[in-house]
């Protein structure tokens, strides 16, 4: 699949030659070819699995299900990949767009290559929440423990600007201030753990940590990919101040920008995207963080090619990674963060290799 | 008219920085700013971009109060360079003076084809024509300074602001700098160092100490031993040559 994808991102490249009259149509037909990629992982990720759904079944289960055609399938295949699999490579879909997203917009507006969408605080305060809310049922059961997830994540958030602003409020205040709150937000999930859960609830606990599809729904794809929409068209229109962020913010002021309401905006932005995609699949790592630089290792640094790209690219590495996640060690699933990092790791090696071949 | 201060005032963190200032460049000359580390010139080259305001005063862009006008309004008018912005990040010389187009893009396109056009001058008038696909952290300073200046460039700019613009610089990149600046058909408002390279290439001077605007006018008539060693604390000699002073400092006793 990711070989696939380098190829596919690839002919973004070929795309942006500065023949301005060919440029169009070969956009068009890089985003054809990206959106057909898409689809493509998506279908073979359904086909995987312990039941047997063939390609053809996949096809004739979601025809039937768009109204296309009433073609008749098997009622176990039927619910396999219609109420299983394919909310489940959705959710993939949305976790790996939205991520690599937050990755591009916070490497930019902090300028720090290291930045990703959990330096805000996000995942680690997601998880306290999780654990208060979900596992030990504080407040009574009011919030699942998805709910608690999104709570946490927003309040380890808002303590982080806070830090920040009272520290300097500059990009350097800003990433202490994450990492602060992260090891906080991680301590107290661990004292919670360590003191009160059970053996049983500390798996369940960890594997959620760790990220984790099982068990999504079309309420979730719903959820996941309305924010991460909504983000992508703030990136998109967002690319010229992303750009102009990379000399600092003395000359993104000069270039015009309104650099701290720019800045807060975008912060809040994938706060609520990471916060949202951390309450339903846990705390997906290395996504955020690394494919951003595979898509620049492929096209440059601009934000015009870096987004779509980052989001063409997390789409199809995270439906695959989960698929092969939920197969590997089958009945067993492994946890999809776990599968991210031993699949993306290498991955990203070579593509560093082959950049340092090219120069 | 164009860019002008008015008995500007800023005070920053409870020190006044910028006390009682006013400029007003005649349209296409060099302006230097001159005076010790702290006199104020960084800061009074923020209140004249706009980004930072003044407490008291006003600067006005074409007759009107810079905070009544957009931020992109302004850097369609006004450029600045500062003195050594550099990045991590991976682009190459067209990418960076193609920022310069930022606030002439609306908010889902640009005119491409001006866009390329203004870029291509830009790198042109800089003498970076060359160097369009050369990697910004392949460049020397010198370079990474002329791009910077072509990127001010591309934002068609009537003023131009540079702070300390030829520090790290050798000194042939300092005069080919400051010879680039000159030439170009712009106002120019520089923060300078050098006392010599102010004397050379400025044609109006506004000498600064602890905030106060001390003296301004034509580098002959401003720049004197007195002067000098009012405001720096130095002894030297001046002689005056073609109009143009010329500097030789002695060693403090």
């Amino acid at each position: 699949m990711v070989g696939r994808e380098r190829g596919g991102a690839l002919t973004v490249t070929a795309a942006l030659p500065r023949h301005r009259a060919r440029r169009i149509p070969l956009v068009i037909v890089a985003t054809a070819l990206s959106v057909g990629l898409v689809v493509l992982t998506i279908a073979v990720a359904l086909t995987l699995g312990p039941a047997n759904v063939s390609l053809v079944n996949v096809r004739d289960v979601i025809t039937n299900h768009l109204g296309l055609t009433d073609i008749p399938v098997r009622v176990a295949a039927d619910a396999i990949v219609w109420q299983e699999r394919l909310p489940r490579a959705l959710v993939a879909a949305a976790c790996g767009a939205g991520l690599g997203l937050c990755g591009v917009i916070l490497q930019s507006l902090l300028r720090n290559p290291l930045a990703d969408p959990f330096v805000l605080g996000v995942s680690s305060g997601a998880s306290t929440g999780a654990v208060l809310f979900g596992v030990f049922g504080i407040g009574g059961g009011v919030l699942t423990l998805s709910g608690g997830a999104f709570l946490g994540a927003l309040v380890a958030f808002g303590l982080v600007l806070a830090i920040s602003r009272f520290t300097g409020g500059g990009t350097a205040s800003f990433i202490l201030a994450g990492i602060a709150a992260t090891q906080f937000f991680s301590a107290l999930t661990s004292l919670a753990v360590f003191a009160f859960a059970d053996s049983d609830e500390t798996r369940g606990v960890m594997f959620w940590l760790l990220g984790s599809l099982e068990g999504v729904r079309w309420d979730d794809v719903v959820l996941c990919a309305a924010v991460v929409l909504v983000g992508a068209v703030v990136a998109f229109a967002s690319v010229r101040p992303l750009d102009a962020f990379a000399f600092g913010d003395d000359v993104a002021a000069s270039l015009g920008i309104h650099v701290a309401r720019t800045r807060m905006l975008l912060l809040v932005l994938t706060a609520l995207i990471a916060a949202t995609l951390v309450s339903v699949a846990g705390a997906i790592g290395f996504v955020g963080l690394v494919l951003p630089h595979a898509a620049r290792l492929l096209v440059g640094s601009r934000h015009a090619r870096v987004i779509p790209v980052t989001i063409g690219l997390g789409m199809v590495f995270m439906i695959a990674v989960d698929a092969v996640s939920r197969v590997a060690f089958a009945p067993t699933p492994l946890p999809v963060g776990v599968g991210t990092a031993l699949i993306g790791v290498p991955v990203f090696v070579a593509l560093l290799v082959r950049r340092r071949r090219r120069a | 008219m164009s860019l002008l201060a008015e008995h500007v005032s800023w005070r920053r963190g409870g020190t006044l920085v910028v006390d009682d200032v006013s400029l007003a460049p005649k349209p296409g000359s060099v302006v230097g700013l001159l005076g010790p580390n702290g006199s104020g010139k960084s800061s009074l080259l923020r209140l004249l971009q706009g980004i930072a305001r003044p407490d008291e005063g006003r600067v006005l862009l074409d007759g009107s109060d810079i905070r009544h006008r957009g931020r992109r309004e302004v850097a369609r008018s006004v450029a600045a360079v500062t003195q050594h912005a550099t990045t991590d990040v991976d682009l190459t010389v067209r990418d960076v003076v193609r920022l310069g187009r930022t606030p002439h893009a609306s908010l889902w396109g640009a005119d491409r084809a001006r866009d390329d056009e203004v870029v291509d001058a830009a790198l042109a008038q800089a003498g970076l024509t060359a160097k369009a696909d050369a990697r910004w952290h392949t460049l020397s300073g010198g370079e990474q300074q002329r791009a910077q200046i072509a990127r001010a460039l591309a934002q068609e700019p009537r003023e131009l602001l540079l702070d300390e613009p030829t520090n790290h610089l050798d000194i042939r990149h300092q005069l080919e700098l400051l010879s680039l600046v000159r030439s170009l058909p712009v106002t120019v408002v520089v923060a300078l160092h050098d006392l010599n390279l102010a004397a050379m290439f400025c044609d109006e001077v506004l000498v600064m100490a602890a905030g106060r605007a001390v003296t301004a006018g034509p580098p002959a008539d401003v720049l004197t031993d007195g002067l000098i060693e009012e405001v720096y604390g130095v002894r030297c000699r001046v002689t005056v040559q073609g109009g143009r002073p010329t500097i030789a400092f002695a060693p403090p006793e």
